[in-house]
C-alpha cells in the first residue's frame, strides 16, 4: 500500500468515526492503523460495509502484548479481495482490563480466532457466543502466551535443570 | 439419477424430536488426527455437531518467543507435516523481508520448484485418503508410491523425508545435486501417468461421484465470511489464490491457472486438488527451463547464513559470523511484518513483531486448517454421518496445524 | 505392461520352535508355540497424532509394506489389538485418552512408542506436552526419531514381535509385572 493511500483511509474513518485513529503507520509497506480501544468495533464494521474500501475478508486475527507488558493487544488483518488491499487494524488496553467488543457478528470466523486469543492472552471479547479456552484444557488457570508465565511446566519433575542450563 | 439434496432443515421430518449423542473422536480410525466431535443425531441425520480441538496442542508460538530465528524453521516443520517445506520456505521468506535480503533469481525458482513438488505432496495425500474414505483403498496403496517418489527429492536435497528443515534464511544449504535433477525429471515423466491411473480409478467413478456430489458444500458467501482459503475456497468458486494475488518468490513469472469449481462441495474440492497437481508440474517445467544458470544458491546475508566451513577454519571474520549465527546473537531489524505464502491447504500467514532481540517478540502463525475448520459443524449439519467423515477428510484439516 | 519376467523371491516360512519331532507329531512347549502365533499376527493399534502418523501411513503402504511382518490388520478397536503404537505428540489434554485406550487393550499388549515426541516429549518442551508416553503408561520399546523413517518404525516392531516370541506365559500374572502396573496406577 502507498502512503497516499493510506492517507485516503486514514481521512475516510476519521470522517466517518472522528477521533478514532491513535496512529497511522506503513511498515514494510503493510497499513498499520492503531485505533483506540472504544472505536475498534465501529471502525472494523465501517471498513467492512463501506463501499469504497469493502475489506470483507478477516485474514488474521490474534493478540499480543506491548513491551511494557502492561498492556495487551488485538491485531486484525483485513483484506480486499477485489483491489488486493490489506489493512492491519491495531488496539491495545490495559492488561487489568482486558475487554474488547467481539468480531464475530461482523464475521463468523473471527469466533475461534478470539477463542484462541483469549486461550493466550486471557482477552475477553464482548459478545462472544462461546468464550472459553479452544486449545488448551478448560481447568488451566494461567494464560500461557503472557510474558509472565513461562514456556516450560513448572510442576514437573522428571528433567533435571542443571542438565538443561535453566 | 436422483440428485441427493443435503437436508438443511432437520426439523421438517422430525415429528418426535429424540435425538441420541454420538462422541466421534478424538482417536476414532475414520477422523484422521485427533478431531473430537460430539454429534446430536436424528438416526444417522446430523443435527449438530461441537468440535474440540487441542489435542495436540504444542505451544508452536510460545516456543517461537524463546528460539532464534534460524531455529524456528524446525518448528514450521512441524505445522502442516504433509507439505514442510512451503512452512520452511514460507517463513524463511518472513525473515528475509525483515533482513530486506535481495535474493538471486536462481535461488526464488529453486524454492518455487521445492514448493510446488510439495504442494503436489500435500494434495496427493488429501485425495488419496478421500477415497479410502469412501472406500477405495487401492488409490491410497497406489499414490503413496509417488509420494515416495517425491520423498527421495526431498532427501537428496536435504537428507529428510518428512520434516525437512529445508533451506537456510537466504538460500539453500548447498547447490542441488545432479542426482535431484534426474530425480525430478523422471519424476514430471513418470508421474502424470500415475496421476491418470489414480485419476481413472476414482474422477469418473460413479461410486465415487454419488458418494462426494453435493456431499458437504459451502457456499461462497459462507466460505468467504469464514475466511477459507486455498482450495477449498476455490472449490467454492473464488479465485483466490496467494501466487497470484501477492505473488511471491518469483511466481508472477510463471503463467498457469487456478482452477476453481462451482458448489463447493467433496467432489469440487478434490478436483480443485487433481487439477492443481497438474498446473504444479507445469510451474516446476517452466521453472526448470528457465532457470537462470547464474546466481548461486544463496544470497548475500552474512548476518545470517552461515559461511562455508573451509573458511570458517581459516578466515577470522567468517568464523566470528558462524559463531554469532549458530549462537543465535545476531541483531535483526525492529519491525513488524506479515508474509503470506499459498501453503498446501490455504493461506499460511507469518505475523512477526521483532524488537530488534535475537529472538522474535510475537510471532502468530495464520493457520488456515484452524481458521477453516470452525465451519465444519456448520456444514456437516443435516447430513449423514458418513457424509460428515468423507466431508471432513477433503477438507484436508491437519491437525498439527490445526493446533500448532 | 512390460514383459518383463517376475523376479520372485525364496519365500522364508516362521521358523518352528525346538521341539521333538517324529513320524506325525511334533512336541514342543507350549508356550514356544503360543509366542509364534503371537509374534506373527501382531495387530497393531495405530494412535497417530502428528508427524510420525504421516511416516507410519508411508510404513503402511506399498513400497515399505508393514503387512510383511503379519500386522496386515490394524485394530482400531483396543479391544482386539495387542500392540499399541503411539506415533506423535501427545498433549496434556490427550494423556488420558491415550490411557484409557491402553486400559481397554486385553491382555498381553505391548506399546511401541515411535518418535521423539511420544518418548520424550522431543523439542516440545512446553506447558501443554506430556514429556514422555512412559509418565502414564508402560512402554516396551522406544523408536527415536523425529521423525523416524519407516525402516526404522518396522525395526521397533520387529522388536516387539521378539519381545512377543519370548515372552514366558506366566509373565502378566508374574508379582513383578504387577508391581509394574501399580506404579501407573494401574489394575
Amino acid at each position: 500500500m502507498s502512503q497516499d493511500l493510506l492517507n485516503k483511509l486514514t481521512e475516510s474513518i476519521n470522517q466517518n468515526i472522528s477521533g478514532a485513529i491513535e496512529k497511522a503507520e506503513l511498515p514494510y509497506d503493510f497499513a498499520t492503523i492503531t485505533i483506540h480501544k472504544e472505536h475498534i468495533h465501529e471502525v472494523l464494521e465501517f471498513l467492512k460495509n463501506d463501499k469504497n474500501w469493502n475489506f470483507h475478508f478477516l485474514t488474521d486475527l490474534t493478540g499480543f502484548q506491548t513491551a511494557d507488558e502492561k498492556q495487551l493487544g488485538v491485531v486484525y488483518h483485513l483484506h480486499n479481495m477485489m483491489t488486493n488491499i490489506r489493512v492491519r487494524i491495531k488496539t491495545h488496553f490495559d492488561i487489568n482490563k482486558p475487554e474488547i467488543p467481539t468480531a464475530t457478528n461482523l464475521w463468523p470466523g473471527a469466533n475461534w480466532m478470539e477463542r484462541e486469543t483469549f486461550d493466550f492472552y486471557g482477552i475477553k471479547f464482548k459478545g462472544h457466543p462461546n468464550l472459553k479456552r479452544i486449545l488448551n484444557v478448560d481447568e488451566m488457570d494461567i494464560f500461557p502466551l503472557r510474558k509472565e508465565y513461562p514456556l516450560e511446566d513448572q510442576q514437573r519433575e522428571d528433567k533435571d535443570n542443571k542438565m538443561f542450563g535453566r | 439419477m436422483a440428485k441427493k439434496e443435503p437436508i438443511k432443515n432437520t426439523e421438517d421430518f422430525v415429528e418426535e424430536k429424540e435425538y441420541s449423542i454420538l462422541n466421534l473422536g478424538p482417536t476414532h480410525p475414520a477422523t484422521h488426527g485427533i478431531f473430537q466431535n460430539v454429534l446430536k443425531m436424528d438416526g444417522e441425520i446430523i443435527h449438530e455437531a461441537t468440535p474440540t480441538v487441542g489435542y495436540i496442542h504444542r505451544a508452536f508460538e510460545k516456543l517461537a518467543e524463546r528460539r532464534p530465528y534460524a531455529q524456528i524453521t524446525t518448528l514450521t516443520d512441524r505445522l502442516n507435516y504433509c507439505s514442510s517445506p512451503i512452512n520452511n520456505m514460507g517463513w524463511h521468506m518472513t525473515v528475509e523481508k525483515l533482513i530486506g535480503a535481495k535474493l538471486p533469481k536462481r535461488v526464488e525458482y529453486m524454492r518455487v520448484i521445492v514448493m510446488e513438488l510439495s504442494r503436489i505432496a500435500d494434495h496427493l495425500i488429501c485425495n488419496s485418503v478421500i477415497g479410502v474414505d469412501t472406500g477405495a483403498m487401492t488409490g491410497f496403496l497406489y499414490i503413496f508410491q509417488w509420494r515416495e517418489k517425491i520423498y527421495d527429492i526431498f532427501e537428496s536435497i536435504c537428507g529428510a523425508r518428512l520434516t525437512t528443515n529445508m533451506g537456510r534464511i537466504g538460500g539453500f544449504e548447498r547447490e542441488w545435486p545432479q542426482k535431484t535433477w534426474d530425480l525430478i525429471d523422471s519424476f514430471l515423466k513418470n508421474y502424470p501417468k500415475g496421476l491418470q491411473e489414480f485419476a481413472n480409478l476414482l474422477e469418473r467413478n460413479k461410486i465415487f461421484m454419488d458418494r462426494t456430489i453435493n456431499c458437504g458444500p459451502i457456499s461462497a458467501e459462507m466460505a468467504l465470511s469464514y475466511s477459507f482459503t486455498g482450495p477449498n475456497l476455490r472449490a467454492a468458486g473464488v479465485d483466490y489464490d496467494v501466487r497470484v494475488a501477492t505473488p511471491y518468490s518469483s511466481y508472477e513469472d510463471f503463467n498457469f491457472t487456478v482452477p476453481i469449481g462451482t458448489s463447493g462441495d467433496t467432489y469440487d474440492r478434490f478436483m480443485v486438488r487433481q487439477e492443481e497437481m497438474y498446473q504444479s508440474m507445469e510451474i516446476i517445467k517452466q521453472a526448470i527451463k528457465n532457470m537462470p544458470k547464474e546466481g548461486g544458491f544463496h544470497a548475500d546475508v552474512p548476518d545470517f547464513y552461515l559461511p562455508p566451513k573451509q573458511e570458517v577454519y581459516n578466515n577470522m571474520e567468517a568464523l566470528i559470523y558462524h559463531f554469532k549465527i549458530v549462537m543465535g546473537e545476531t541483531d535483526v531489524p525492529k519491525g513488524e511484518i506479515y508474509h503470506s505464502v499459498e501453503g498446501g491447504n490455504g493461506e499460511l500467514g507469518f505475523y512477526l513483531q521483532s524488537d530488534g532481540g535475537r529472538t522474535p517478540f510475537r510471532l502468530h502463525f495464520r493457520r488456515p486448517c484452524f481458521i477453516y475448520y470452525q465451519a465444519y459443524p456448520e456444514m456437516i449439519k443435516g447430513s449423514m454421518l458418513s457424509d460428515a467423515i468423507i466431508t471432513m477428510s477433503s477438507m484436508n484439516v491437519i491437525a498439527g496445524e490445526l493446533d500448532a | 505392461m512390460s514383459n518383463k519376467p517376475i523376479k520372485r523371491t525364496k519365500l522364508e516360512m516362521a521358523k518352528s520352535p525346538q521341539g521333538i519331532e517324529g513320524p506325525g507329531f511334533f512336541a514342543a512347549k507350549l508356550e514356544d508355540v503360543i509366542g509364534l502365533a503371537r509374534a506373527n499376527s501382531l495387530w497393531p493399534l495405530p494412535f497417530a497424532t502428528s508427524c510420525c502418523g504421516i511416516e507410519f501411513m508411508a510404513t503402511m503402504a506399498s513400497d515399505y509394506d508393514l503387512a510383511r511382518f503379519g500386522s496386515e490388520r490394524l485394530s482400531f478397536s483396543p479391544r482386539q489389538a495387542d500392540m499399541l503404537m503411539v506415533m506423535g505428540t501427545i498433549a496434556k489434554k490427550m494423556g488420558p485418552i491415550l490411557r484409557q485406550v491402553y486400559e481397554q487393550m486385553a491382555e498381553p499388549r505391548w506399546v511401541l512408542s515411535v518418535g521423539a515426541c511420544a518418548s520424550s516429549g522431543g523439542i516440545f518442551d512446553t506447558y501443554s506436552v506430556l514429556q514422555g508416553i512412559d509418565r502414564i503408561i508402560p512402554v516396551d520399546v522406544y523408536v527415536p526419531g523425529c521423525p523416524p523413517r519407516p525402516e526404522q518404525i518396522i525395526e521397533g516392531l520387529l522388536k516387539i514381535k521378539e519381545l512377543a516370541k519370548n515372552e514366558s506365559l506366566r509373565r502378566r500374572n508374574s508379582p513383578e509385572y504387577k508391581k509394574l502396573m501399580n506404579s501407573y496406577g494401574i489394575e
